[in-house]
């Protein structure tokens, strides 16, 4: 989309702009944060910027932290350049799309240190971190299953990619485990975020008889039509409650707050290192918004299997994992499935009874 | 409802906005100015009409703020196509960059809020046909505005004198001034007329189509309004129907995913727009009629070369 290129670079500019504008205080330490959405997106990028603004709280006048938002993945190596020359010490890169530019740049600045969400690049000063948001999807389709009255759950997708697949085999054994017959239909948007068709899509699942609505794409749309109809939902990426009060079952929100903190904080200590962090539910990095809208017994089902995930007595992907055509998945991990498998993840497991688009 | 009914309803809501904004710009281009900033009248069109409603609870506020936005937005293209003789596609693409910008400003504070949904209104006796009843006859007052819109550009443009007027300033300017026509204050009217359908197609995306606003949910249906306009050859009826089978197809496909025929999803993504360019294809060559752009499109006009 080239249009969007050129509203990047202008927000890039101005964003540059103000932040050399401000270059005075020597002692802060600099931090700067790359967005792929707009702050007011309500979803991906506006968690990260509440993490931004956790650092600046946290650490007062010690730090300065900058943001450049909607930097197209494809334009972004300038916006990440700009930062590490106008004196940033720590930059987030926050989409998968930035990991190449990251690398690059981070090759030029070894004295920089930077950090890349869900990819799988490092260098020695170039970390990586994800969230293991499957934990919470695993939760959701405990509880859609219960909610369902006509036992068949729907979930929107934005892309077939392994992030979005391994979150809804997740799902569906999360849902499969309260229920060995539950039904699930997915419908496919090919967009991260246009909430008109995510909306349509959404529809077209309730009018074919699907009453739970689960969501990977970013906006509140899918949701809300659920409300519209009656029907339940959940959240996606944070709390979406105010959209849909009497739709919203639970929301998996993504926090990233402690661990921005955490990490700016070593680079303070002199303590930081290259690493990888791929924390779920145990570390804080993936939050249930509060259970609402269902039962006391499906609340404290719920609330156990959160509980379980967080101790490690259960795990989504626990072994055996049967694909489709039944055949088992072969068991990489300590009981379960690894977390390589898992970022890789490009099959359905068994009783989705759907082709996945490849 | 039937699923039939209920499929065909969410394809309604699914042309509507498409048909508004399109028939907006056929009109712009028919004068001969071309106004790439569709997309960034829509954008102020939602968020202005959403801030609006919200603030007065009030939907026919809303969706006035909503075309006034459009049209102010669509002043500032006019004085520099117009006013400048500036170009066209540069200042168009000026505006969609400024109107999406501004219009995450202006609905920052807005950002969660709710509104109620814009009750349909029924018309007694013929909204209990079977089938096509509550299709046609029990929709949201955008509904019945955007077939009156298309019917009513449609016969200004072929039945009045004034519509002649506009397309012989679009198809030659220099000629329609040296008959006196009043070229520049036509190209106002109907940039600024452009204007206000697309706000109000964005008024129906906020209010009527999602109930929220967020920034950049236009998603670019400015654009595909843009394209029909072309694909369907500068005349209201073709968009028409362009933008029903752009509708049908973007909705289908979302249905035909859940029922599992198990045809590739990226696929199914593409057939609304295979669809539409087939349709808008076949009808010309049906028509058997070289279909050119309006002559002056896109150049600007200076009065006294």
């Amino acid at each position: 989309m080239s249009f969007r290129s050129i509203l990047g670079a202008v927000a890039g500019v101005t964003a540059l702009a103000l932040s050399a504008g401000s270059a005075g205080a020597q002692e802060k330490l600099k931090i700067g944060f790359i967005y792929v959405g707009p702050v007011g997106d309500y979803g991906w990028s506006h968690q990260h910027d509440i993490g931004r603004k956790a650092v600046e709280k946290a650490f007062g006048d010690k730090v300065e932290t900058t943001y450049v938002e909607s930097v197209p993945e494809a334009d972004s190596e300038r916006a990440i350049e700009q930062l590490a020359r106008t004196g940033h010490k720590l930059i987030f890169t926050t989409s998968f799309g930035f990991m190449e530019p990251t690398l690059k740049v981070a090759k030029k600045y070894p004295n920089v240190k930077f950090e890349h969400a869900t990819g799988f690049k490092r260098a020695p000063n170039l970390s990586t971190y994800a969230a293991k948001f499957h934990e919470g999807r695993y939760i959701i389709g405990q509880i859609a299953a219960k909610m369902s009255k006509s036992g068949t759950i729907g979930y929107v997708g934005a892309f077939p990619i392994p992030e979005v697949v391994s979150g809804i085999n997740s799902y569906f054994l999360g849902a499969q485990s309260v229920n060995p017959n539950i039904k699930i239909k997915v419908v496919w948007a090919n967009s991260w975020y246009d909430p008109a068709k995510e909306a349509d899509a959404a529809k077209a699942l309730l009018d074919q008889g699907v009453d739970i609505i689960a969501q990977h794409t970013d906006s509140p749309a899918p949701l809300q039509a659920a409300e519209a109809r009656g029907k339940f939902g959940f959240g996606q990426a944070s709390d979406m409650e105010q959209f849909a009060p009497k739709a919203q079952l639970t929301a998996i929100v993504d926090n990233w707050s402690d661990y921005y903190i955490a990490r700016t904080k070593a680079v303070l200590d002199g303590t930081w290192k290259s690493e990888d962090t791929w924390g779920g539910l145990a570390a804080h990095m993936v939050v249930m918004a509060p259970y609402k809208n269902m039962p006391d017994d499906v609340k404290k089902m719920a609330e156990e299997t959160e509980a379980a995930i967080k101790s490690g007595k259960l795990n989504p992907f626990k072994c055996p994992v049967l694909k489709q055509d039944g055949s088992q998945v072969e068991c990489k991990g300590d009981g379960a499935l690894s977390d390589e498998q898992i970022l890789s993840m490009n099959f359905y497991v068994k009783g989705i009874d759907d082709k996945l688009p490849q | 409802m039937t699923m039939f009914e209920a499929i065909l309803l969410t394809i309604v809501t699914a042309s509507t906005p498409l048909l508004i904004a399109a028939i907006g710009e056929l009109v712009t281009e028919r004068s001969g100015v071309l106004n790439l900033g569709v997309e960034g009248m829509l954008a102020m069109g939602a968020a202005c009409s959403f801030a609006a409603a919200v603030t007065f609870d009030s939907t026919f506020l809303g969706v006035a703020a909503g075309m006034l936005a459009g049209v102010a937005m669509a002043a500032v293209f006019a004085l520099a196509v117009l006013g400048f003789a500036a170009n066209q596609v540069g200042s168009g693409l000026a505006l969609t960059i400024l109107g999406l910008g501004l219009s995450g400003l202006i609905g920052a504070p807005f950002v969660g809020a709710r509104r109620n949904p814009v009750e349909p209104i029924s018309i007694p006796g013929l909204s209990d046909i079977p089938l096509i009843g509550r299709l046609f006859f029990e929709q949201d007052l955008f509904v019945y505005a955007s077939m009156l819109l298309t019917v009513a550009v449609a016969l200004y443009l072929s039945k009045t004198r004034s519509g002649l007027t506009l397309r012989s300033i679009g198809e030659n300017h220099t000629s329609a001034h040296g008959l006196g026509l009043p070229v520049l204050r036509m190209r106002l009217l109907a940039i600024l007329f452009g204007g206000a359908c697309s706000g109000l197609a964005g008024a129906y995306l906020s209010l009527v189509y999602t109930r929220f606003w967020s920034s950049g949910m236009t998603a670019g249906r400015g654009w595909i309004a843009l394209a029909l306009v072309v694909f369907a050859a500068w005349r209201p009826g073709w968009v028409l129907v362009g933008a029903y089978i752009f509708g049908a197809a973007t909705v289908l496909q979302l249905h035909a995913q859940a029922a599992q025929f198990g045809v590739p999803s990226q696929l199914l993504s593409a057939v609304p727009y295979l669809a539409t360019i087939l349709a808008l294809l076949l009808l010309s060559i049906r028509h058997g009629r070289a279909i050119g752009a309006p002559g002056s499109l896109g150049s600007p006009f200076v009065p006294d070369r």
